[in-house]
């Protein structure tokens, strides 16, 4: 960055009225413009801040878009193989019970490769949080169908639209590990709007809660979108999610504890 | 003692912090015993069934990068699902132990004891350019010996090491001495993913590196760790070789079974030796070149089609004929069997 556009030479500490969290690195994100992922990278980020989590917080990231979330977190990370970041989690957590454990992981990550892995996490009540980014498709190979692209939704192996006669029916993972025992606290939440935004990162806050309670597997699905995949401006894409992915994927809590 | 009991034990008593396991035979005792002994009351070890193999092994890397004393045991086609975690493993560079009671195979193939996963033990198993440090047992004795052994040998290369052994040493009883009870570690490495203090860099396990440049260069550090474990930790074992007109080379049960062979070819007035590998990587090669220089001619004896035999092969450079002989499927071959294709394969009549 050149001198003349540093933030630092330009504001003045005392006009300050936002910071990026340390928790944040000074890398430049690698995802597309208008992705969701950077925001929620942010708001997982100034929660662990926030909590003074920074310390203690091991993060898990998954194969895909967030595969290098490991640059932009200024924590320690480990790199999961692909579908695998449930069961790293589950051995991290039991061997550093004091520590603040998450996964991160789209929904190819999570929803197909990924399955048995976040389900028996969830069954067994790991006492670690599940962050899932559903954004219907695989974004980092370049947008073929995922096991959550909608019905009748174009991508690289469904050019035709998702044909659920041939390629079988949207996996809702959310609803699924409701269900389960182990899971303690599940929701659905989104972030494209600032609205959003602010019950995202409550969410979070709450998981982060739960986990030091020892209470079991915390699941916070967002939805979210993928321009260039979707072959959308940022705009457009927003609006088309909330349009068609909402109606099939609901905003929403999903299993709250009772208090 | 069973072999698979001894392992369970001695991980234990090496004061290993965490193991991952799902059931196949001959190993399922492994994980019996530590559900039966609850280690997890006395020294905090944690043991956990996986919901599957691929599971467990990624279980293993993630206690891994904490750098916690973790290993996970299973037979030939579980090892096969833990291929992609092995490989990752090793591509980041962290400690473990993995055990393998063979058993036949192709595919899901017999629960009978097998030696026929040493090329995926030794040659790699996953993708890459990769490789594990791995030792064989012979005995009820080494499968509790070489727990701590290959613990120790994989923290200090940070690299998976393997106990190769089969089903025969994994349900064979014998008498074992066990070391007493060790404290578990409560060592931090500076490389281990444990929260992210103001003192340090964040830490970060990965296998990942997007310019291949630098990936190249990574390969090149690995290649020089396998070189530095090749100058410093081959074992091995020999048996009557000092005036050995021949040489049997065999590891596990292959080498009981040859030692008794040999009895009965010296008998018959026939020198014979054994070289008994106890790292197959690194494999004694410098070791059975000197000896090819002194035999009239080398017999591999394994529990497979032949896979070791190609590592002697390239020991011996050439040097005298190398013959293989094993018995496949699980079955397991006799002494006298091995006395006959010693006979017919180098001796001649």
């Amino acid at each position: 960055m050149s001198e003349q556009f540093d933030p630092k030479t330009i504001i003045k500490e005392e006009n300050l009225t936002y910071k990026k969290t340390e928790v944040m690195t000074d890398n430049t994100l690698s995802y597309c413009p208008g992705c969701g992922h950077g925001t929620a990278h942010r708001i997982l980020a100034e929660v662990i801040d926030e909590s003074g989590l920074q310390e203690k917080t091991i993060g898990v990231c998954p194969v895909g878009c967030s595969v290098l979330m490991y640059n932009f977190l200024n924590i320690d990370m480990q790199q999961a193989a692909h579908g695998r970041a449930p069961a790293l989690a589950t051995a991290i957590k039991r061997l550093l019970p004091d520590n603040f454990v998450f996964t991160y992981q789209g929904d190819g990550d999570l929803a197909a490769i990924g399955t048995a892995e976040t389900i028996h996490a969830c069954n067994r009540g790991e006492n670690i949080l599940i962050i899932f980014i559903n954004n219907g498709i695989y974004g980092m190979t370049g947008g073929q169908m995922a096991p959550t692209t909608l019905p009748g939704m174009k991508s690289s192996t469904s050019p035709h639209g998702r044909d659920v006669s041939i390629m079988g029916n949207p996996l809702k993972m959310t609803d699924l590990v409701a269900n389960l025992p182990g899971t303690y606290y599940v929701t659905r939440q989104s972030v494209h709007t600032p609205a959003a935004v602010r019950k995202t990162k409550k969410a979070i806050k709450k998981a982060v809660e739960y986990q030091q309670a020892n209470k079991g597997t915390c699941f916070i699905e967002i939805v979210s979108n993928c321009p260039s995949g979707w072959k959308m401006t940022p705009t457009q894409s927003n609006k088309w999610m909330e349009e068609h992915m909402f109606p099939f994927y609901p905003p929403g809590d999903f299993k709250v504890p009772q208090e | 003692m069973k072999g698979n009991e001894a392992i369970a034990e001695a991980a234990i008593r090496a004061g290993c912090d965490g193991y991952f396991g799902y059931p196949i035979t001959p190993q399922s005792e492994i994980l019996e015993y530590l559900m039966e002994v609850k280690p997890y009351e006395k020294t905090g070890m944690v043991v956990l069934q996986a919901e599957s193999e691929v599971a467990a092994i990624n279980m293993v890397y993630g206690g891994a990068g904490c750098g916690k004393k973790v290993m996970t045991s299973s037979s030939s086609p579980g090892i096969s699902l833990k291929q992609e975690g092995i490989t990752y493993i090793a591509g980041a560079e962290l400690p473990c132990l993995i055990v393998n009671v063979v058993r036949g195979g192709p595919g899901l193939g017999t629960i009978q004891p097998a030696q026929s996963d040493y090329f995926q033990a030794v040659k790699g198993g996953g993708h890459g350019d990769y490789r594990l440090i791995v030792l064989a047992p012979a005995s009820v004795q080494e499968m509790a010996d070489f727990v701590e052994l290959g613990f120790d040998l994989a923290f200090k290369y940070r690299n998976p090491a393997m106990i190769l052994s089969d089903g025969a040493i994994g349900q064979m009883m014998e008498k074992v001495y066990l070391k007493p009870q060790k404290e578990r570690s409560t060592e931090i490495f500076p490389w281990a993913t444990t929260g992210k203090p103001a003192s340090r860099e964040r830490n970060i396990i990965t296998s990942l590196e997007l310019d291949s440049k630098k990936q190249e260069i990574f390969n090149h550090k690995l290649q020089e760790k396998y070189r530095k474990i090749e100058e410093n930790e081959v074992r091995f074992e020999e048996f009557q070789t000092e005036d050995a007109e021949y040489l049997i080379v065999a590891y596990g049960s292959s080498a009981r079974i040859s030692q008794k062979a040999i009895q009965i070819a010296r008998a018959e007035g026939i020198k014979v030796g054994l070289l008994r590998p106890i790292t197959l990587f690194p494999f004694p090669k410098k070791r059975l070149n000197e000896i090819a220089g002194k035999v009239k001619g080398m017999l591999s004896v394994e529990m497979s089609a032949g896979q070791m035999v190609e590592d002697v092969m390239l020991a011996v450079c050439g040097k005298v004929p190398v013959q293989h002989f094993g018995r496949m499927g699980g079955i397991i071959p006799t002494p006298e069997e091995v006395v006959e294709n010693l006979k017919s394969k180098l001796i001649g009549g």
